[in-house]
């Protein structure tokens, strides 16, 4: 295969909001010709800010986007030769199927060169005539396979239907590049995988560049070449969708890929590695120490059921789902939960071992960045449940601009009530804002310190709690591994972030 | 279904249904004809030639031609086409102001808009006797202050009063067709190579039209309707020469204080009885089609 | 080098955001209009309402207007009146207006559009000529306003504010949820129970509007009132328009004062009445 050119790249671009919300952080990409790229991720996570800065709604706020070598990151939209299919198709609703489609070409104006008055021949802007228009939009139309579909009111039409005007409308421009925001999302099921394969078809039958913005993790695995999966405004990976769903190269990739079990282990040797209360053996891979906290994913179907005793680890069935080919069960391995696909079927009780073929267990290393709880709870008090044990913290901060009554509801800016109880965050604490002390009855907690590595000018611990919680902790104190300490943070390190909407906590 | 296979109970149901959709109609058009004697009995005396209502002198069309002729027929006339006139520019303009206003103000910051908002808020809740005085006021205030005792009063003051009793009404009905417009659609227009105002005029007028022309509409009925903002704003000029401006309610107004209403007027009444009960109709018709084209769409 | 070339950058991105046309423009004409013909004119009435000109034609400062209103008698009397004779039309029009906005609204009474527009339609034509025409037939009928002051205004305040009571309580009755209604039948409510505990509080906020479409205007008008009374009955517009036509400027002002207060008290308390309706909505 010849290597194809680069079409669009985007240099450094990031994007923050006048609040100071960074929503795309230090984005690079290349975009080769005629590839069909989508970026995948959770909603917020800045996807679609990325296209709407490519399309030209939105400036960024520093970077560049170079479409075929030059700058048009100032460019306004309509001198983009790019075009977007837009999530709710943005059809407009005053004009029929033919207008609809015809909308652009009848704003374009090509150079026609024609003679004037003096007999000189000259360069004309002019717009296209209408026989050139009807035929665009009649082969538009029909590769969406909407032929003899002029007259319709667009009101009349199904969402597929009006799906497929939308892509016409796109494509009959000739744009170097389309763009397509989640635009099969307000399709049925059914009419969700017909379209993918025909988007599919059409990528290839047209072999423009296809430049596809999903939350859909199965979409984006079926018809891309590539796939960038994105989380907070940050690139993740990028890469095929087999790279991606073979080799996540975190836990958050692998977590939004597939139905993955992620585990946190610790290395052991080389190639062994502690999780789930076994010790599995492991590909021997460069650049993972002893006693290094690591993240391990397992994909349901590398899991291996056998009978009691004969495996790594053992574990009773809880659930069973019939799914047509296989069952699902979920198997519960002390506190862990293990998913498993497996062809034969068991009952629920029954107990199994487990095993992992090595090559199938997937090391990750960990982000020792912070300390990232998530399944952590707000109590009563308004305070943040980690593991077992309550740590004060602020809970005005997951809503701008609120505050406590003195009832302990949270108030948000516009009046109204939050009562808090079992609301799911995630919590973060950055390493160096935990204390270790050695007076046990101090603190919120007590931990082993399992290990503790020197790193440069402090060093750098594991702390396993009672109710297993790891803690990374930064510190320029010497303290020995097993030793018991008390750990505590204060109110205003933990940072929060809700899990879901606040709306389902608003009270009267 | 024959009417044996109905039970008791069916029969005393539809029996009930029957008789509440009867009381119901018969409460609506005993209210609706309570409602409409005053102009009914206009519309009758406007075919004889009494000058009061109540003494029948003989049917005639004589008013319809006294409406050409008579000199209170052509005060009539020239009052009519200033209310006419009136109406359709302070409804133009005050539909093209409140129109960019409602586009701006969508698209404008929070705080600025709700500043917006409500300034626009003021005339609509404000007591029509207080704006009008208050307007009045300034001109009073414009013309002694700064014009040196010249007269403002005429046709621009009450061209303005009008436009501020219409102008926040175009905004409040343009602003929900604003609010229910897809905002993709400036962009896809945008996309599909227009510029930022052929995007406002090819995407976004269409859509939010309908708002567009019923504020137009509410501007025509209120200015229509005024007397008190054109009895204190207005001043000579127009089609009435030196006089101060008359339009239809300051003429009647000045006729009924002294005795009935001019004969004259009430052939002119039945005329605009019948152009209104036209416009009545055509809008019915209109709503019908498009509620049917709706239905037809979710059909389909 | 490269410092500079994203300074460059960096002006031009501000340059063109200044000289771009931005949709927001669009609400300048419109705001300066509000500026100069609302918001200037109600401060000038302010001014005059708590001024006075001096021997030297300067204006001062001074309560003279709001002594003079306050110790006068018929004044307050007249507004007194004015208030009582507002909330009595506004009670009259929403017990007629009610039941025809539920009937009009009701599928099983009416099907036909034209019904509504026939109620809307006396809208189109002058106010003052149907109050002229309903002083006519009035007098034609021996109820002459010279001697019965209160019902002819009454029945002339009725009529003309009727459309403007219809027309808001039909847009929310055809808002109103059938399945509340429905559910509350199911539950056991008899038809009285299912209008004073859903249909009403469902309609609170077409009820609250048609009232602030009467209170207000009918406190404020003289024609109708100086029509059909013949004069005898003054209500608060009557006597602002007086003050002003007989150059009372400072008079008037405080009295249009007044109105606007009035206003803010009738918004704040809609206002209350929309959040309790909100409240009271999701208690259902």
């Amino acid at each position: 295969m010849e290597e194809k050119q680069t079409i669009i790249a985007l240099k450094h671009v990031t994007k923050s909001f006048e609040d100071g919300v960074t929503v795309v952080d230090d984005f690079n990409l290349d975009v080769k010709e005629g590839e069909f790229i989508t970026i995948l991720g959770p909603s917020g996570c800045g996807k679609t800010t990325t296209l709407r800065m490519i399309a030209g709604f939105e400036l960024p706020s520093s970077g560049e986007i170079l479409l075929n070598g030059q700058d048009i990151s100032l460019l306004p939209p309509n001198k983009r030769p790019v075009n977007t299919v837009f999530q709710h198709y943005a059809l407009f609703p005053h004009l029929d199927v033919y207008d609809n489609v015809a909308f652009g070409l009848r704003l374009k104006k090509v150079p026609v060169e024609t003679v004037n008055r003096k007999g000189e021949k000259v360069i004309k802007m002019k717009r296209l005539p209408a026989k050139v228009i009807d035929e665009k939009v009649a082969r538009a139309l029909h590769v969406v396979d909407l032929d003899e579909m002029e007259d319709r009111d667009v009101s009349t039409l199904s969402g597929g239907q009006q799906q497929r005007v939308a892509i016409a409308r796109a494509i009959v421009n000739e744009p170097k590049v389309l763009l397509l925001d989640e635009p099969l999302s307000a399709l049925d099921h059914k009419m969700r995988k017909d379209m993918q394969v025909e988007l599919k078809e059409m990528h290839k039958r047209l072999g423009i560049t296809f430049f596809y913005v999903t939350h859909d993790q199965e979409e984006a695995l079926t018809m891309s070449d590539r796939i960038i999966v994105m989380s907070r405004g940050v690139i993740q990976q990028i890469g095929t969708p087999e790279d991606i769903y073979n080799e996540p190269v975190n836990a958050f990739v692998a977590d939004f890929i597939g139905e993955s079990n992620i585990y946190n282990g610790t290395m052991m040797s080389g190639t062994t590695v502690r999780f789930i209360g076994g010790t599995w053996t492991c590909p021997k891979e460069e650049g993972f120490e002893v006693n290094e906290k690591v993240d391990i994913v397992i994909r349901p179907e590398d899991v291996l059921l056998g009978q009691e005793g004969k495996g790594v680890v053992d574990g009773v069935i809880v659930g069973k789902i019939f799914k047509g080919v296989h069952y699902e069960f979920t198997i519960n391995v002390g506190k862990n939960e293990v998913l498993c696909r497996d062809t034969h079927d068991h009952e629920v009780g029954a107990k199994v071992s487990i095993s992992v073929e090595p090559n199938n267990i997937q090391l990750m290393h960990k982000k020792l960045t912070i300390n990232e709880f998530t399944d952590a709870v707000i109590d009563k008090a308004n305070n943040v449940i980690i593991g077992e044990d309550a740590y004060e913290c602020d809970v005005t901060q997951l809503l701008t601009g609120s505050h406590l009554d003195e009832d302990g509801y949270l108030i948000s800016k516009d009046g109204k009530k939050y009562d808090l109880n079992g609301c799911p965050v995630i919590a973060e604490i950055a390493l160096d804002k935990v204390e270790i002390s050695d007076d046990l009855s101090s603190g919120n907690t007590q931990g082993e310190i399992i290990a503790a590595v020197w790193i440069g000018d402090h060093y750098q611990y594991i702390i396993r709690t009672e109710d297993e919680e790891d803690f990374i902790v930064n510190s320029p104190y010497s303290w020995m591994v097993h030793d018991t300490v008390a750990l505590s943070v204060a109110k205003e390190d933990i940072v929060l972030r809700l899990k879901k909407g606040i709306e389902d906590y608003e009270i009267d | 279904m024959s009417k044996s296979t109905l039970t008791l109970n069916e029969r005393r149901l539809k029996r009930r249904n029957i008789a509440y959709k009867t009381m119901g109609q018969c409460f609506i058009w005993l209210v609706l004809i309570l409602m409409y004697i005053p102009i009914m009995v206009l519309i009758v005396y406007s075919f004889t030639k009494a000058t009061n209502i109540g003494t029948w002198t003989g049917f005639s069309f004589g008013l319809y031609s006294d409406l050409f002729t008579s000199k209170t027929g052509h005060e009539i006339m020239v009052a009519l086409g200033n209310t006419v006139l009136i109406a359709v520019i302070s409804a133009v303009l005050s539909t093209l102001l409140g129109t960019c206003g409602a586009i701006g103000a969508f698209y404008s910051k929070r705080k600025a808009k709700e500043v917006i908002e409500t300034t626009t808020q003021i005339p609509v809740v404000n007591a029509e006797i207080v704006m009008a005085l208050s307007l009045t006021v300034m001109f009073v205030f414009i013309q002694s202050y700064m014009l040196g005792g010249s007269n403002v009063f005429g046709f621009w003051t009450l061209l303005f009063g009008h436009m501020v009793l219409e102008v926040p009404f175009v905004y409040l009905s343009v602003k929900p067709k604003l609010e229910q417009m897809d905002p993709a659609l400036y962009e896809a227009a945008l996309d599909l190579g227009c510029t930022q105002g052929q995007a406002l005029r090819k995407a976004t007028l269409p859509e939010i039209f309908p708002g567009i022309l019923s504020g137009f509409m509410l501007s025509i009925t209120l200015s229509l309707d005024d007397f008190i903002v054109t009895a204190f704003t207005r001043g000579a000029g127009l089609l009435s020469g030196d006089k101060n401006i008359s339009t239809l309610s300051t003429l009647v107004q000045e006729k009924i204080k002294k005795g009935p209403i001019p004969p004259e007027m009430r052939a002119l009444t039945t005329l605009i009885f019948v152009v209104v009960l036209l416009i009545a109709i055509g809008i019915t018709i209109y709503r019908n089609r498009t509620v049917k084209k709706v239905r037809k769409g979710r059909e389909g | 080098m490269k410092s500079t070339n994203h300074k460059s950058h960096k002006a031009k991105r501000t340059l063109k955001s200044i000289f771009a046309f931005k949709r927001k423009y669009l609400s300048i004409p419109y705001f300066v209009f509000l500026v100069l013909f609302v918001l200037i004119p109600i401060v000038i009435i302010l001014v005059y309402a708590f001024t006075k000109v001096d021997d030297h034609g300067n204006l001062t400062g001074s309560w003279d207007s709001l002594v003079t209103f306050f110790s006068s008698p018929a004044k307050i009397n007249v507004l007194v009146v004015s208030l009582f004779i507002g909330l009595l039309n506004t009670i009259l029009c929403l017990v007629i207006g009610y039941p025809i906005a539920y009937l009009l609204a009701d599928k099983k009474v009416n099907k036909n559009y034209v019904l509504v527009m026939l109620f809307i339609m006396p809208m189109w034509i002058n106010f003052v000529l149907r109050t002229g025409a309903t002083r006519d037939v009035l007098n034609m009928l021996g109820l002459k306003g010279g001697e019965h002051p209160y019902v002819a205004t009454m029945i002339g305040l009725v009529y003309n504010y009727l459309p403007f009571t219809i027309l808001p309580l039909y847009t929310t009755m055809i808002k109103l949820d059938k399945a509340q209604i429905e559910a509350c039948r199911d539950l056991g409510c008899n038809p009285f129970r299912t209008l004073i505990h859903n249909i009403l509080p469902q309609s609170v906020p077409g009820i609250v509007s048609a009232a602030e479409m009467v209170f207000m205007p009918t406190m404020s008008s003289y024609v109708i009132s100086s029509t059909l009374s013949e004069g005898k009955l003054t209500l608060f517009g009557n006597s602002i328009a007086f003050a002003f036509e007989n150059n009372l400027w400072n008079d008037g002002s405080f009295m249009a004062t007044i109105m606007l207060v009035i206003i803010l008290v009738t918004m704040l308390i809609t206002n209350r009445f929309h959040k309790g309706e909100n409240s009271r909505g999701r208690a259902f």
